[in-house]
């Protein structure tokens, strides 16, 4: 009787993380015509609607880009100043190191609001440029994170021994400490990515005509349409994420980095 | 001197405020295996890096062969150095570790694949090729590091402690392999140690240094015999120190009468220089352990704690007992400072 409360919490817990997973997937299982669960019967036509709707696949795409290019982006901004701030004594490294984190501290939905009044509205940017430039940003601290606890890792007479060797130090850099730092890079970018996808506040405020990122273009998919197919699409994302993460597991032992 | 391949002239090293070593003076000869030797926070590590081109000199001079090379980058230099962590490149195969600096000059591939095959055989590693650094034993990365740098052909080889992470049996292997290979290859070697017997057993010359100065430069056998001060007696395993006073020993426990005359300002004594079960002293023995081939007590005496060798011959003191012992002149060395 003892180990009971550790059962139910447990069983709590897994209920709570994976429950609304699973009500997610037999939601979208329905063949009614209506978001209901348990599902009015079986069919797989929400999963095979999901495909059909124009502005899913529009939305699916530019979050797609959002989140590769976005990532890449952080990843080319990241790299380098994670490899400064673990070598080289900056002053106001602490600084930079809390600036870096901050679009994990403040709250999204700010970010976004700000955002609007006072970049893209006064100067008139483009919504995707203003997208590019949020999600670049919102996924920094990731890139920076992940990126530095990897070179952590690697001695820095490595880099000594290569220039030794007739390196310059950017040869060094590229021929040894990046090979060194691949899994973690290839982690950051995996968080990256899954981060960048799903990010909804920020996204909320920087939407126009046509150019909405996918959570977006499901909130207000709902409003007026109320059918399963948001459920299906729901559970692909899911396994999309979770596919991610396992083959990053499979390959890279993904879980030392992060 | 003239015969100098490389010099260090007025060679001052800091790090920002900080002045690590001070004008430092050295010549070292062609062929030649020097020792900079001393504990931590001597210097020496900052000369080697200076030498190396890792560290920048705020001011002085250094020459390596005939060439000016101070304001020289480390990847123009044409110097070997072996880290104390080896710093093998743990991505790439025992190979290619020792084909990195080759695949950077442009050579053919041919040429490429025969000096790092010579240069695995040097130091005995020939069948490793494929192995990770990860996969090699401790003796085999220094090996491996020993090849990496020596396929280069350096004109002075560099090694940063270099038999610190072995252990004693791989130590004295590894000692002999380096002897080995300098003899094979001819090349300057100026290696790092804090260990006086690494560097009384592997070079030719020893640079003792203190503070970021040369405390005394000699052979191994001038440094042992000969040492000539207070701090390099005590490097050189000089245990009993005394400072005199006309005819008496002091330190700070107490003194005892010189049985002989001397104008030294330091007495200065091997434990096995000191006399036991004999002369004109005695003391309380306070330990005692056995050590192969001989015994070592530490006596309480009048001057304090005095330690001396005792051949195993003699029966054996149990510690609490009194023991005569001299501290006679002909082991006696006299130092400066």
């Amino acid at each position: 009787m003892k180990a009971f409360p550790i059962w139910l919490i447990l069983g709590a817990t897994l209920t709570f993380l994976i429950g609304p997973f699973l009500i997610v997937i037999f939601a979208g299982l329905s063949a009614g015509e209506a978001l209901a669960f348990p599902p009015q019967g079986l069919s797989l036509k929400w999963y095979a609607k999901v495909f059909t709707v124009e502005s899913f696949r529009a939305s699916f795409a530019l979050s797609m880009f959002l989140a590769v290019f976005g990532t890449l982006a952080a990843l080319i901004l990241g790299i380098p100043a994670a490899y400064a701030l673990n070598r080289y004594k900056l002053p106001g490294a602490e600084t930079i190191r809390t600036v870096v984190a901050a679009p994990i501290i403040v709250p999204g939905i700010i970010v976004g609001l700000s955002l609007l009044r006072y970049f893209v509205v006064p100067l008139n940017v483009s919504i995707l440029v203003a997208l590019f430039v949020t999600h670049t940003a919102l996924v920094l601290p990731y890139a920076v994170r992940v990126v530095s606890s990897s070179l952590n890792n690697l001695r820095a007479d490595m880099e000594e021994a290569a220039v030794i060797l007739g390196c310059t130090r950017l040869q060094a850099f590229i021929k040894v400490v990046l090979p060194n730092i691949r899994g973690g890079i290839l982690a950051a970018f995996i968080l990256g990515f899954v981060a960048s996808f799903n990010e909804v506040p920020a996204s909320l405020f920087l939407s126009g005509p046509g150019v909405r990122t996918l959570p977006i273009d499901m909130l207000s998919y709902m409003e007026i349409t109320f059918d399963p197919s948001v459920a299906a699409l729901s559970a692909l994302l899911a396994f999309m994420s979770v596919g991610i993460v396992f083959l990053a597991e499979r390959l890279l032992g993904f879980s030392r980095y992060v | 001197m003239s015969d100098a391949f490389v010099s260090l002239t007025d060679l001052t090293l800091s790090y920002g405020k900080t002045v690590a070593v001070p004008r430092l003076n050295l010549d070292i000869k062609k062929g030649e295996l020097i020792a900079l030797l001393g504990p931590s926070g001597c210097g020496k590590t900052t000369t080697m890096r200076a030498i190396a081109g890792l560290l920048t000199p705020s001011s002085g001079r250094i020459t390596i062969d005939g060439r000016d090379v101070t304001r020289v980058p480390a990847n123009k230099r044409g110097i070997g150095l072996v880290f104390q962590s080896y710093a093998l490149f743990p991505h790439l195969s025992a190979f290619e570790n020792v084909a990195f600096g080759l695949r950077l000059q442009n050579l053919g591939r041919d040429e490429i694949q025969a000096k790092t095959q010579a240069g695995m055989s040097t130091v005995g590693l020939e069948g490793f090729e494929d192995r990770k650094p990860a996969e090699m034993s401790g003796g085999q990365q220094q090996r491996l590091a020993l090849a990496r740098s020596l396929v280069m052909e350096p004109k002075v080889l560099l090694l940063d402690e270099p038999l610190s992470n072995l252990d004693a049996r791989l130590r004295l292997e590894m000692r002999n392999e380096l002897q080995r290979v300098q003899k094979e290859t001819g090349i300057t070697m100026v290696f790092v140690t804090h260990d006086q017997a690494e560097a009384l057993a592997l070079a030719d010359r020893i640079v003792l240094m203190k503070g970021g100065k040369i405390e005394q430069l000699g052979t191994p056998a001038q440094l042992y015999a000969e040492p000539s001060t207070v701090f390099a007696a005590d490097f050189m395993g000089f245990e009993n120190i005394f400072a005199t006073k006309g005819d008496t020993l002091v330190s700070d426990k107490g003194s005892l009468p010189l049985q002989f005359q001397s104008t030294a300002e330091q007495l200065a004594w091997r434990p096995s220089g000191v006399a036991v079960g004999h002369g004109p002293y005695t003391g309380r023995v306070v330990a005692s352990s056995f050590a192969g081939g001989h015994r070592e007590y530490v006596i309480d005496s009048a001057l304090g704690p005095v330690k001396a060798d005792a051949s195993i011959d003699i029966s054996e003191v149990v510690i609490g007992q009194e023991l005569a012992f001299d501290l006679p002149q002909s082991t006696a060395r006299a130092l400066t400072k």
